[in-house]
């Protein structure tokens, strides 16, 4: 293999696992530590740099981080990286001075449509630069599906409009309350550009199954229900309620039944229970709430007597994989299984929607109905002063994906703005690479791994719970815990950096290494090489590490895979061929000047 | 500075056949300065036990005073250990082989600890062809006091402080032969494809199994001048590459006619020799003897296996000393009563 080139910043932001997987690449391990620091503060604002909503998120992230965590490689359970961010939010000082204010006047106007996180994040980024950001939503508050979809057990509306405000109160000017029907009357406003940010906001429906029309007036779309609920406009639900889907709108809708009055709630879903999109931890939280999940049960008709809807049957199925691995649901043959209720939830998924969207206007459309997008770069459509982000760019996705979209649009409309080409000459992310030695052996982070385990974040009494539509759930970690918690982070960010001119290879690091991640071998082709090495890399998503030739004519490599980043090798190097240094790294944003540089 | 060592371990570390992942050998972490030789002869001891599917707790290490001597703390953290006075190892080691000679014996020794304060003793325990490994960390100098020439330093050798050393250095592995050891090696501790499965040979050997390994002081004798740097031993090194192939285990690799050759050991193990230096043959004194001076002349290291007899008798079998380990003999055999004493006594008349 070629000596691995570390001077490109990809190489290393890899090896921190958690922050490659984060969409915004939080600088998952910087804050962690901080938090272990108790400078909850200095972990928040580490945050809301990166992904705008760290309350927010703390309590609903999708956290595509913690499968990603190395510590899950290491031992069962990775490091609670989602909760953690919570606590930085719960127990940090006033922030407000820390946010930025509205620039001084670029002269240069944007709309944007929808309030959720991918346009609050567009705002974010844009308002210190000066820009002048006119908000849109059909609702009366901001906040999107943050506010409309995810229930106040789980986000308390304190949490939302605190981080939302910090966005709004740059000088915002929002128009509430109003649903834009046609994205030409905008553009005859004559902004320099739009950012369309309006989700995914039409729920799927069976409009073809038996009994749906008669029973209408007891079947609900999933989403548009918790809206109504997040609104008020709903209030209660019948005591035998069946939602139908196995995602996280239908966990939302089960566990918001509960404390609407349903009293015998079910979750009745097609796939197999191991195949639901729902995140473990959500079907955990349902089940916890007396809520069974029925799975391989395919809806077959609504039941109605005299004009009222009864209950659903449903075909019982088994999942069949064939060569390929995919999946087929078969009918068992047995019989039908008939379900009492007095209301149905449908929640089986949503879509995009842009009846709003003129075909005048020149923005065009997907045969999938999502629009035609330059790249998951630019976000540009076919309209070039008209950009997409989140939900409403290539469908359902979740919070963070829509900020990571919100920071790349907001590069791509500043640059726009000031007349380039957003497609070429990107900004480069921001990354700094330094030395953590603190003495002759000591380093400035706690390097040696505590075996402590993961500890899950205690609960308010059920009881409790389900007699309170807005009593958040979780009670969130004390700061005892946390600290605990923080300190299973194994630093990832503390990088392994080898200089081949100081080896003597006198393998000191080799035999210290407990992980066996290092091998001084003949060099050889990437296959090769993984089966030569003190334990063969069978884990291909994770990257060798490869020095040029030593004088005995062998190479160094380690395998990233399960390193501790205890710092032992270098610790054991005579010569200081191995350090450890601090990997900060940033996306691209259109902010002037980073909010927050690496914490010292 | 860490002190312990992350409990966490690859979680795909393969296992012998006792169930044994090569954890299961590790010591405490080493104090020994970063990047000594002695932690690869540890690392190398520790996996050549791992290997051969030695079960830790029937494993006795035995040492002296010296960075080397302080070695066993930092392998095999469950098996049992006696870390003797400067230079008295080899009386600990042999009543220790006396006593129960059930268990696989590692001293663990240095150049002055050998050389110098020990040489008497160690002589002794060559030529009684006690059954254990005698690996000595052959530094040229007194690590732990900081650097002195020892009794092996080589002729014209510099030490840290710009003396040049006098004297004409001791080689043990020529006395070890000399003295009538029934298996005699050579290393290095930066090449423990050699090393490792001459320890492991050694181990499987029935008797008096010597290796002295060369092992870099990065402190105190790694400076331009010294004979025995990293940089100078790799220079001059002339290794005799092995294979060592327990019994039971068939040989799956395939070796050339001619340049290789294999020694079978009491036990059944195979050694492989794959490349010997020419007329070199590991069955004969002499020869051994002849081989290793003309290395010497010509300024190579030489290492590998240099000597071998597979037969020999080790110190048990020779004083027709009792087949089982004394802590398993019961009192009607220690103290066998008047009746067996006068059947003796009736002999002496
Ligand atoms: C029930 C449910 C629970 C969820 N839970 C989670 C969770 O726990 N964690 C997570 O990460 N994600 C969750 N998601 C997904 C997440 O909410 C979305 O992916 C995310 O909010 C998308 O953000 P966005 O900015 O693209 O749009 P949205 O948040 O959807 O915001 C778009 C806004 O634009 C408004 N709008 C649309 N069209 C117009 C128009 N023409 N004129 C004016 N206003 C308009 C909409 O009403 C809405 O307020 C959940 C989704 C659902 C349905
Ligand atoms: C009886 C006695 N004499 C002298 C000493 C001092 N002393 C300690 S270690 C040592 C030399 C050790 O040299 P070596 O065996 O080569 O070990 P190294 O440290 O080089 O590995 C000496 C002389 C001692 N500890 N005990
Ligand atoms: S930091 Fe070094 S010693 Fe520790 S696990 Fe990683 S490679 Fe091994
Ligand atoms: S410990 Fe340092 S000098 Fe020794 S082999 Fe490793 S990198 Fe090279
Ligand atoms: S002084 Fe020399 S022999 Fe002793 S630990 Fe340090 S490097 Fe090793
Ligand atoms: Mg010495």
């Amino acid at each position: 293999m070629k000596p691995t080139n570390t001077a490109d910043p990809e190489y290393f932001h890899r090896v921190v696992d958690c922050q490659y997987a984060c969409p915004a690449h939080t600088p998952v391990p910087e804050y962690i530590r901080l938090i272990a620091q108790e400078r909850y503060t200095d972990a928040y604002m580490v945050n809301w740099e990166s992904n705008v909503f760290p309350g927010v998120l703390g309590r609903t992230c999708d956290r595509p981080c913690e499968p990603a965590c190395r510590r899950g490689r290491v031992e069962e359970e990775p490091v609670a990286i989602c909760r953690l961010k919570r606590v930085a939010a719960d127990f940090k000082d006033d922030v407000k001075h820390l946010i930025p204010t509205a620039g001084p006047r670029n002269g240069k106007k944007i709309a944007l449509i929808g309030g959720g996180p991918a346009s609050l994040t567009v705002a974010r980024d844009l308002a210190p630069l000066g820009y002048e950001l006119h908000l849109y939503d059909e609702h009366a508050k901001a906040g999107g599906f943050m506010r409309s979809q995810i229930p106040a057990f789980r986000l308390p509306d304190e949490v939302l409009d605190e981080e939302v405000d910090y966005v709004l109160n740059m000088g915002i000017h929002t128009t509430f309350n109003t649903y834009v029907d046609s994205l030409q009357s905008i553009l005859d406003k004559s902004y320099d550009a739009v950012f369309i940010g309006c989700g995914a906001p039409r729920g799927r429906d069976l409009p073809n199954l038996p009994g749906r029309k008669e029973a209408d007036a007891n079947i609900h779309l999933g989403i548009d229900w918790l809206s109504s609920v997040a609104f008020e406009h709903t209030k209660k639900i019948g005591k035998r309620v069946i939602v139908l889907g196995g995602g996280n709108t239908a966990m939302d809708c089960c566990r918001t039944s509960r404390r609407l009055g349903g009293e015998d709630v079910k979750v009745i879903v097609r796939s197999p229970f191991e195949d639901m999109k729902a995140s473990p931890w959500e079907k955990e939280d349902t089940i916890h709430e007396g809520i069974p999940i029925l799975d391989n049960h395919v809806p077959k008709e609504f039941v109605v007597k005299k004009g009222k809807l009864v209950g659903m049957t449903f075909e019982k199925v088994e999942a069949v994989y064939d060569d390929e691995g995919k999946r087929r649901l078969v009918p068992t043959g047995e019989d039908l299984v008939h379900v009492d209720c007095d209301d149905v939830l449908i929640a089986i998924g949503q879509e995009n929607a842009f009846p709003w969207i003129e075909k005048s206007t020149g923005v065009r459309f997907t045969s999938w109905g999502t629009p035609i997008i330059n790249d998951d770069e630019t976000f540009q459509s076919t309209r070039k002063d008209v950009f997409f982000g989140g939900d409403s760019a290539f469908g359902p996705a979740n919070i963070i994906t829509a900020v990571a979209h919100g920071h790349k649009a907001a590069v791509s409309i500043d640059m726009y703005c000031n007349g380039l080409n957003p497609e070429v000459n990107r900004p480069d992310p921001h990354h700094t690479l330094v030395s953590q030695k603190m003495g002759i052996h000591e380093w400035s982070y706690d390097s040696i791994p505590v075996t402590d385990k993961r500890e899950a974040v205690p609960l308010v009494d059920l009881k409790e719970a389900l007699a309170s539509k807005t009593l958040e759930v979780e009670l969130g970690f004390d700061v005892e815990t946390a600290f605990v918690q923080a300190e299973r982070c194994l630093n990832c960010d503390a990088q392994t950096v080898f200089t081949e001119s100081n080896c003597i290879e006198c393998d000191a690091c080799t035999d210290i290494c407990p992980t066996a991640c290092i091998s001084f071998v003949e060099n050889g082709d990437e296959p090769d090489l993984r089966t030569r090495l003190m334990v063969p890399a069978e884990n291909l998503e994770q990257d060798l590490y490869v020095s040029d030739t030593l004088p005995t004519g062998k190479v160094m490599v380690k395998d990233e895979d399960v390193c501790l980043h205890c710092g032992l090798c270098a610790e054991r190097c005579p010569t200081a061929a191995w350090d450890m240094q601090k990997f900060f790294y940033t996306m691209a944003k259109a902010t002037p000047d980073l909010l927050v540089e690496a914490a010292e | 500075m860490s002190y312990v060592k992350p409990k966490f371990r690859h979680p795909r570390l393969p296992s012998n056949r006792l169930g044994f992942t090569v954890a299961d050998y590790d010591g405490a972490i080493s104090t020994l300065c970063a990047g000594c030789g002695h932690d690869s002869i540890s690392a190398a001891i520790r996996t050549a036990c791992f290997e051969s599917s030695l079960p830790p707790h029937r494993i006795a290490k035995v040492s002296g005073i010296g960075c080397s001597s302080k070695m066993p703390t930092y392998f095999l953290g469950k098996s049992h250990g006696f870390n003797s006075v400067h230079g008295r190892m080899p009386s600990v080691a042999t009543g220790a082989s006396l006593a129960n000679r059930d268990l696989t014996y590692v001293g663990v020794s240095g150049d002055g600890d050998t050389a110098s304060i020990g040489m008497g003793q160690f002589v002794h325990l060559v030529r009684r062809n006690v059954n254990m490994t005698y690996i000595v960390a052959n530094n040229g100098c007194y690590g732990l006091t900081k650097g002195q020439d020892s009794a092996t330093a080589d002729l014209g050798s510099v030490s840290k402080y710009g003396d040049v050393n006098g004297f004409e250095g001791i080689d043990l592995a020529s006395l070890a032969i000399l003295q009538g050891a029934s298996f005699v090696a050579r290393s290095f501790s930066g090449d423990k494809e050699q090393l490792v499965p001459l320890i492991r040979a050694a181990m499987a050997h029935n008797g008096f199994a010597f290796i002295d390994v060369v092992s870099p002081c990065v402190t105190f004798n790694n400076h331009n001048g010294s004979t025995k740097s990293y940089e100078e031993t790799r220079a001059h090194l002339d290794a005799m590459p092995l294979d060592f192939v327990p019994m039971r285990e068939e040989i799956k690799a395939q070796y050339d006619e001619g340049t290789s050759k294999s020694v079978t050991l009491h036990d059944g193990s195979v050694i492989h020799l794959k490349k010997a230096v020419s007329g070199h043959e590991t069955d004969d004194r002499q020869a051994a003897l002849n081989t290793i001076q003309d290395a010497n002349k010509q300024n190579r290291v030489l290492t590998g296996l240099l000597f071998l007899d597979p037969n020999s008798q080790n110190l048990n079998t020779n004083l027709e000393l009792a087949t089982r380990p004394l802590n398993e003999l019961g009192k009607d055999e220690l103290c066998p009563g008047s009746k067996v004493l006068k059947s003796i006594n009736e002999g002496l008349r």
